[in-house]
């Protein structure tokens, strides 16, 4: 119970500062949105290879924005010293760690829920409506696990001098399975395969997803300064 | 002051002549004794190097995951000093890898590259621990340095069974246009392979143990101008 309260409190710091400027939703949006028009100008909108590339070009825009925002998450502490102010907390570090992490959650959220009805409008893509549950499972497990061990690599790559270039570098590699996992369930879904074609991706994201958030419980800790 | 790193032990001078030896030996079974495979003719005998060199790089990374929890454990820099030279020969391994296995292919499955789930684990393994050295020379002091390559050691090795169970499942419903295919071995091949392995083994700890002397020589070495830096 402790420990939710200690959450809930660190992810309602990280809004409030965030919704007082919008710093960085605002800037994750409009790149979302840019990421899209730059596919319009690489893929032929018009063209029957959208159909195809269609999830890839939806997960890229995910992955690339939520980069964006993760780069802030620890760095932003660093203002004033406020991550000395976060660790000296009475709470276990996993605490800052989970409070952080659904925070980039919640925003990487917002720009998904924005951008998606943009990318089928912009590429006169139909999502068919009873997929609707299964691709709101599916991009809520790749997300969820991008989050957690993005949040994760970004506490440690907040340290370095160059952290902005360090994070995607070190990131990228061990998100193999979650881009993987992500496009191909949600091609799957999208082509209206059979369930059983998609739910091994699930469990592949959800075995990732378990495994990113049960190690911060014992390596956080060390990527945390004093 | 510290006293100077010895580089002339018994031990030591048994691990260069073992490795020698052994080296040696799989050289002789590779190109003068075992049989060349039937279809595939000369280009056939670079799997004693491709299997014995991802066996090592594998090793390597695997000893890197262990010294980095051990690390996290007793803020020893030994341990320190060992990932980080295991984690470069397992880059240097994986990067031969990397290079011998288009050859073979080119030769045998007529493409250099194909998105195998083997191929493509390893690539995506060089990259991780491209980013493991990335992190290193990300910090200047020696303990931030540890602590946090220690910390990606460790998920790096963690992450690599579900990339590759991710990476085959991917292959499988997207069939390879080039199959793997069988390579049926002959016991003189699987006696020259494990000879091979056995060689590549004692070359890892060979090197493994020139990479430490090399890492002890530079913290000596800044030792000695820090030291130089303050009488003047």
């Amino acid at each position: 119970m402790h420990m939710l309260t200690g959450i809930k409190a660190i992810v309602q710091k990280d809004l409030a500062a965030e919704f007082r400027t919008r710093e960085l939703l605002s800037s994750m949006l409009v790149f979302a949105v840019l990421t899209i028009i730059v596919f319009v100008f690489a893929f032929d909108p018009t063209k029957a290879v959208i159909r195809q590339v269609f999830p890839g070009m939806v997960w890229v825009c995910f992955i690339f924005t939520g980069v964006l925002g993760l780069n802030r998450s620890f760095v932003s502490e660093k203002t004033n010293d406020c991550i000395t102010g976060l660790i000296l907390c009475p709470v276990d570090r996993s605490v800052i760690y989970f409070g952080k992490m659904a925070a980039n959650l919640i925003y990487v959220s917002i720009v998904e829920i924005v951008t998606l009805p943009l990318f089928a409008v912009l590429f006169n893509y139909r999502i068919p409506l009873q997929t609707a549950p299964a691709l709101v499972l599916v991009i809520f497990l790749g997300t969820l696990g991008f989050t957690a061990v993005g949040t994760f690599l970004a506490a440690l790559s907040s340290n370095a001098r160059s952290s902005e270039v360090l994070l995607p570098v070190i990131l990228f590699p061990v998100t193999v399975p979650v881009v993987l996992g992500a496009v191909q369930a949600t091609a799957a879904i999208l082509s209206g395969a059979q369930t059983a074609e998609w739910l091994s991706w699930v469990k592949i994201l959800g075995a990732f997803d378990a495994v990113f958030l049960v190690i911060p419980f014992v390596l956080f800790e060390y990527v945390l300064d004093m | 002051m510290k006293e100077p790193v010895d580089t002339s032990s018994p031990a030591d001078r048994a691990l260069e002549w073992g490795t020698f030896l052994a080296v040696a030996a799989a050289l002789y079974l590779i190109f003068m004794w075992v049989p060349n495979e039937k279809i595939q003719g000369p280009v056939s005998k670079i799997i004693y190097f491709h299997i014995a060199s991802a066996w090592l790089a594998f090793f390597a990374f695997f000893i890197v995951m262990i010294c980095s929890i051990l690390y996290l454990k007793t803020k020893d820099l030994k341990w320190d000093i060992i990932s980080y030279a295991s984690a470069e020969i397992g880059i240097l391994f994986t990067t031969i890898v990397l290079v011998t296995g288009p050859i073979w292919g080119r030769a045998s499955w007529n493409a250099w590259w194909t998105w195998d789930h083997r191929l493509t684990t390893t690539l995506i393994l060089w990259f991780i621990y491209i980013a493991y050295l990335m992190i290193r020379s990300a910090f200047n002091e020696e303990e931030k340095k540890a602590r946090f390559s220690a910390v990606f050691g460790i998920i790096g090795f963690v992450d690599v069974p579900i990339i590759w169970m991710s990476i085959r499942w991917w292959r499988t419903i997207h069939p390879n246009i080039v199959s793997a295919g069988g390579f049926a071995m002959d016991p003189s091949m699987v006696q020259t392979l494990l000879v091979s392995l056995g060689a590549f083994t004692l070359l890892y700890f060979y090197l493994l143990r020139k990479g430490i002397l090399i890492q002890k020589m530079r913290s000596e070495f800044e030792l000695l101008k820090q030291e130089l830096g303050t009488n003047r």
